[in-house]
């Protein structure tokens, strides 16, 4: 089938879809867009987080032919031309990056997270976060991250 | 594979009837995972996640008409205060990802017995409607769990919405796992207080080849409850409505559990539930 859905902000039109196959092959595969990571194409590590009409999902859980006409925003559009955004720069900064499999897709659940509360407690970000798995950094950085971008965020008056 | 994306549920109905073996997908988190791994591979995949009213509730008085696709995200903001037993079910589902997509609807299409919704509906006496070409049906939840992972639909047929009496009582939900979020019940249990009719409504959830009620404790706690004055529950009253709840359990042994873990800790969460329930239909009560 042929699908067409904007992709941070662009429209995109790819052609012989398979309409089971699931939105993350689509970004990784047809698009070119490989932010989104592929760990487990099962909902259990989040690594291919991305948002979907708004709504933060798991890219692998989605059947291509679901996403027709909708609007989709994965980790390659946060960063500006020249800087990068804010929560991406918070999580160089803090260290909460190792391996980096993991780190688009907490991006994406830590921009989900601070657009809609913008001073989250500890226990608020690690349930936002739960379903984001990393096997490098035990976590206490990236919550360090989401706190440096939090305060960031704050001061900078943005989202 | 052939796609539809129908925007009415009238074309949903006619394409249900014309390919009665389509697979029907909604949020996708049950049924993506099957397509990934190829443990399924539909001619037909039906998406009901573009029908409008499928992802709307409506107050009907007495009662929430919960459409099949409204997330466990919307069900937890939007309807935490009418439907209290099913929001914190809603709030242990897998993680934030999962619950925004995923719903009751599929949920009742996938029919595991360990499935969150299940407890909350049972106890508090939900009806599932279902519709073909051919009608409309209403199911007593009571009705709807058939075997393991078998429900009572017709191939024909496409789950619209829920009908959940709202809480007339406290209400309660807890699940046994290995920690707190992504947990698959190792068992489960739900419990609503209907103070307006005297009675006890109850949900077993991962002890059994299907959700299941415990009808003896339901009757043991509508007899010692103190409606009148309101008394606590006592430690005794606890001891004897969890045995009962156990007693009403079928587990088997599995990788996640024994079915001697799963009766014992069936007995404490039933009784804790019992308690914390019956202390909210107080506070309800004071207001
Ligand atoms: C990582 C992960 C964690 C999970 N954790 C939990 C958990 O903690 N607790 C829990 O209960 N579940 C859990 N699940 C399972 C799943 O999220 C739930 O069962 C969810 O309710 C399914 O809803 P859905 O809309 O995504 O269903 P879908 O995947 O779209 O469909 C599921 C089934 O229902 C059928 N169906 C869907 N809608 C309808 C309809 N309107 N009419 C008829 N049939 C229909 C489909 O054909 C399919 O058989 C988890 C899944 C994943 C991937
Ligand atoms: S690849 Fe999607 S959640 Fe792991
Ligand atoms: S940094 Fe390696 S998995 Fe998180």
């Amino acid at each position: 089938m042929r699908l067409t859905c904007t992709v941070n902000g662009k429209v995109e039109t790819v052609d012989d879809v398979w309409p089971g196959e699931s939105l993350l092959y689509v970004l990784r595969e047809r698009m070119g867009l490989p932010g989104a990571k592929n760990a487990c194409e099962q909902g259990e590590c989040g690594s291919c987080s991305v948002h979907l009409d708004g709504i933060l999902v798991c890219a692998c859980l989605v059947a291509a032919g679901q996403v027709e006409g909708a609007e989709i925003k994965t980790v390659e559009g946060l960063a500006g031309a020249k800087d990068l955004h804010p929560v991406q720069q918070a999580y160089l900064d803090a260290g909460a990056v190792q391996c980096g499999f993991c780190t688009p897709g907490l991006i994406v659940a830590t921009v989900d997270l601070l657009e809609k509360n913008a001073d989250p407690s500890d226990s608020e970000i690690r349930e936002a976060l739960a379903g984001n798995l990393c096997r490098c950094t035990g976590y206490s950085k990236i919550l360090d991250a989401v706190r440096l971008a939090a305060v960031r965020l704050e001061g900078a008056g943005v989202e | 594979m052939e796609f539809f994306r129908p925007a009415t549920l009238n074309d949903a109905l006619t394409l249900k009837s014309a390919h009665p073996t389509a697979l029907c997908i909604n949020g996708g988190t049950d049924v993506m995972v099957e397509l990934n791994f190829d443990r399924k591979r539909p001619e037909t995949l039906l998406d009901l996640s573009a029908i409008s009213e499928l992802s709307e509730w409506s107050d009907q008085g007495d009662s929430i008409l919960l459409g099949a696709g409204v997330s466990y995200t919307r069900i937890y903001h939007e309807l935490a205060k009418e439907l209290p037993g099913l929001a914190m079910a809603s709030r242990t589902v897998g993680s934030l990802q999962i619950r925004n997509k995923g719903g009751v609807g599929g949920n009742l299409g996938s029919a595991s017995p360990a499935g969150d919704a299940h407890p909350a509906l049972l106890a508090s006496g939900a009806t599932v409607n279902v519709a073909s070409v051919n009608g409309t049906r209403a199911i007593d939840i009571n009705d709807f769990y058939v075997g393991p992972k078998k429900n009572a639909m017709n191939p024909d047929e496409i789950i619209t919405s829920v009908l959940i009496p709202k809480a007339r009582g406290g209400q309660q939900y807890s699940k046994i796992g290995t920690r707190n979020a992504m947990v698959i019940a190792v068992c489960s249990f739900g419990i609503a207080i209907d103070s307006t009719n005297k009675s006890v409504g109850t949900g077993i959830g991962s002890a059994g080849p299907t959700p299941l009620r415990a009808h003896e404790a339901e009757s043991y706690a509508a007899s010692h409850l103190d409606w009148t004055h309101g008394s606590a529950v006592t430690p005794e009253m606890m001891k004897e409505f969890g045995a009962l709840v156990a007693a009403a359990s079928k587990p088997i042994d599995d990788v996640r559990g024994t079915a001697a873990y799963r009766r014992h800790t069936l007995a404490v969460i039933s009784g804790r539930c019992l308690k914390w329930a019956w202390t909210s239909t107080q506070e309800m009560r004071s207001k």
